[in-house]
């Protein structure tokens, strides 16, 4: 037996049967045993699209058209299950482009999809600046600046995209986004009237518009206080029927905030058996153990223990795109308040939303180093930004100073 | 277009309030372990990966099956042996894959290539590897390397589109090498028999005194006394087997083994019947001495069946006699306080010194027999 193998037979070992780490090589023994699921080529619709323009890229690698094709309908199965592979897949579909400083608009707004995701917010700018500069009506440019813009706690600028956003979007879907910028910038309550009215005003609009819309209401409700319109709107977004890992992620944690855990396990559990290649997400298995947690439930230790692998498999390539993730769990899971914390701090460098600055001030309190948790407060303080949840914490921090 | 547009839009929400990442990306766990004809190892290749670029699933149901898998294997060896160039000191090594297994990672079934790769450089000083799995499929991919070589193990993140990463396979550290070596010479004292016997039977007299008018031995009256007399003994052995044992490893002197074992036996022999029938009474250091000579060519032996390293001889070599020492000096403290506190009694006089030289004079007798005339009289 080699030696890695030994050591990798031993950690299975050490804890226990468990799913996640690599446990022993092993030869089945039945040729109908299903070893993995993957996107069906036959007879599903989604893989058969995906497929054709798979297919017709790699006809022809060096055209704009097919190449961009297949790189947005790859992205966009990424968004759909949750994951990253189909990334890299359409990042390959761009390689012809990939590093040239200038290319054309379309590669340059798909390229910045994709750096985005990767949290490379200032080489996405970047490409999305130069396209807006020659083209001011690019919808999608536009739509994904003021995103990271959002992100990137600028939230003036985000507005300004989302204005610019009337002419070329749907009403509701300008307003929403004006919304969501306000909400996070003092204005908060008139930010959830004039979402809920747009939303009343299209009723017909596209299920993937209203999906967002409510998902957004439900957060900015959230953190008005009212969590009764709040499980309105999550209820609004969910009856849509539309797969989405962040919409079932973020309403798992407005169940496990309310000490509504077993709900939450059961939305969770339930989505997991819909949908079994989504259930592989580990935001979702972040809010299963946690939610396991919160109620003892048994299988709670198996998925810590899944978590625990994923998280150092991540590390082991260099990826620290999880630290949110990765701070909630060392705090919750691990009761590793210091590593949190650490996390938690890295993140917020990159990432400024509403759960990013949570994140880095529960680690700060349980860690009880309040000084850390400054760069939330100051971010909170210039904004205005409003929140229970997250003005409950301050409060808590400037008491623990 | 429209509808295009909208969902670009959505996902760029969507996307910038998505917590982190989800899934996992794209990773293979690829261990080499150095050895002396090159590496061997295991690359463990995610099967969504490999079916992207083989369409592993051939029904395209979207489950891949066993069978799906067990069909391809000798696809999937050659693909991923084509994206896989180890070169050790500027030579590729040949890459062998062998019966794939399957195991679970934290994303799914991965199949499990066990690798032999051998490389005409022996001991390679630099290592070179050049990885292009899944490079035109997926550029995010990545595969996480384990690479041991001696007793150091490092890790590396090979991107597929990264020029080919090198490694500085540092020689074994020569600390270790030398405590390695001290290692072994402690263990051939112990499992060496006929040396123990030989030091033993030249130890046991040293707390007697031979009585030529009375013809018997008698208690030395101090401790003294008799350590004086063990340190000739042990002294005048260890420099004599260093002696021959460095002029022998160094090349300068060479005995025919069957000889030198022979002449070994008889030294036990001669050193137990001393015992017995004492011909030599005083200066056995003496004894010592001559005898320790040719244990020396016998330890060489060993040394010789080790490996002396080339870059380090002089001290492997010294390392390996210390711990003979080490061993050596590690009977003597068993040995010499239980004789002295014995010595007056009939026990030790009797059954000890008589009886137990009788025994160890049979032994290396029958050895003596064994290793002139090369035949098995004890089986084995």
């Amino acid at each position: 037996m080699t030696l890695p193998l030994l050591r990798s037979t031993l950690a299975a070992a050490a804890c226990g049967l468990s799913l996640a780490a690599s446990a022993a090589p092993y030869t089945p023994t039945n040729d109908a045993q299903v070893l993995e699921r993957v996107v069906a080529r036959v007879g599903d619709a989604r893989g058969r699209e995906l497929e054709a323009l798979r297919a017709a890229w790699r006809r022809e690698p060096r055209t704009p058209a097919a190449a961009l094709a297949f790189a947005r309908r790859a992205f966009d199965e990424a968004l759909a299950q949750g994951d990253p592979r189909f990334v890299g897949q359409a990042q390959a579909a761009l390689a012809p482009w990939w590093s040239e400083r200038a290319p054309a608009p379309e590669v340059r707004v798909q390229r910045a999809r994709i750096l985005q995701y990767g949290h490379q917010f200032a080489a996405a700018l970047a490409d999305l600046d130069a396209v807006l500069a020659v083209d001011a009506s690019h919808l999608d440019a536009r739509a994904q600046r003021a995103a990271i813009r959002m992100v990137r706690a600028d939230y003036a600028g985000a507005r300004g995209d989302c204005e610019a956003l009337a002419p070329l979007a749907s009403a509701l879907i300008s307003t929403a986004c004006v919304a969501f910028a306000d909400s996070m910038n003092g204005r908060i309550d008139a930010a959830a009237r004039a979402l809920a009215a747009a939303l009343d005003a299209a009723p017909g609009a596209p299920a993937a518009e209203r999906l967002w819309a409510w998902t957004r209401l439900a957060e900015i409700e959230e953190r008005r206080g009212d969590m009764a319109l709040a499980e309105r709107a999550f209820r609004a977004a969910l009856a849509l029927g539309e797969p989405d890992v962040y919409l079932l992620a973020a309403y798992a944690d407005f169940l496990l905030d309310q000490g509504r855990a077993a709900e939450a396990l059961a939305a969770l559990v339930a989505a997991r058996a819909g949908a079994p290649d989504a259930a592989r997400a580990d935001v979702l298995l972040l809010r299963l153990a946690l939610a396991a947690q919160a109620t003892k439930d048994p299988r709670g230790a198996a998925w810590t223990r899944e978590l625990a692998a994923r998280f150092d498999a991540a590390r082991a390539r260099g990826d620290d795109s999880h630290e949110k993730e990765e701070s909630r769990f060392a705090l919750a899971l691990q009761g590793d308040a210091a590593r949190a914390l650490t996390l938690a701090k890295a993140n917020f460098e990159v990432q400024r939303e509403a759960a990013d600055a949570r994140a880095l001030i529960e680690a700060a309190l349980a860690a009880k180093d309040a000084a850390a948790a400054a760069p939330a407060l100051r971010w909170m303080r210039d904004h205005g930004v409003q929140g229970v949840a997250l003005q409950r914490l301050a409060r808590q921090l400037e008491a623990a100073r | 277009m429209k509808a295009l547009c909208l969902g670009l839009v959505l996902a760029a929400f969507a996307l910038a309030a998505l917590p982190a990442r989800a899934h996992k990306p794209s990773d293979s766990y690829l261990s080499l372990s150095v050895n002396a004809e090159g590496a061997s190892g295991q690359w463990d290749i995610a099967l969504r990966d490999l079916d992207l670029a083989l369409a592993l699933d051939a029904d395209g149901n979207g489950e891949i099956t066993w069978g799906e898998v067990r069909a391809r294997h000798g696809d999937i060896a050659a693909y991923a042996s084509a994206r896989l160039v180890v070169t050790a000191d500027e030579r590729a090594c040949a890459l062998q894959v062998g019966a794939q297994a399957i195991d679970s990672h934290t994303d799914g079934a991965y199949s499990v290539l066990p690798l032999t790769l051998r490389c005409e450089a022996a001991a390679p000083k630099r290592l070179e590897v050049a990885y292009t799995l899944f490079a035109d499929l997926d550029p995010q991919h990545r595969g996480l390397l384990k690479l041991q070589a001696g007793s150091a193990t490092r890790s590396a993140v090979l991107a597929p589109q990264a020029a080919a990463q090198a490694f500085e396979l540092a020689a074994p550290s020569r600390w270790r090498q030398f405590v390695d070596y001290v290692r072994e010479g402690v263990w051939h004292i112990w499992i060496g028999l006929d040396h123990i016997l030989f030091l033993v039977s030249l130890l046991l007299p040293s707390v007697l005194r031979w009585q030529p008018d009375q013809r018997r031995w008698a208690p030395v009256a101090t401790l003294r006394e008799a350590l004086w007399e063990v340190f000739g003994v042990v002294t005048a052995f260890t420099v004599a087997h260093s002696i021959t044992l460095g002029l022998a490893a160094l090349s300068v002197v060479e005995l025919p083994s069957r000889w030198v074992e022979s002449v070994i036996a008889a030294s036990v022999v001669a050193a137990a019947l001393n015992n017995i029938r004492p011909l030599v009474t005083r200066r056995l250091w003496l004894v010592a001495f001559g005898f320790g000579l040719v244990h020396g060519f016998g330890f060489a032996s060993v040394l010789a069946d080790l490996g002396l390293p080339t870059e380090a001889l002089v001290l492997s070599l010294v390392g390996f006699n210390i711990g003979v020492e080490l061993g050596q000096l590690a009977i003597v403290a068993l040995l010499v306080p239980l004789a002295f506190a014995l010595r007056r009694t009939v026990l030790y006089r009797r059954a000890v010194m008589v009886g137990g030289s009788v025994a160890v004079a049979l032994l290396a007798g029958i050895w003596l027999i064994e290793r002139a005339a090369d035949v098995s009289v004890l089986g084995g």
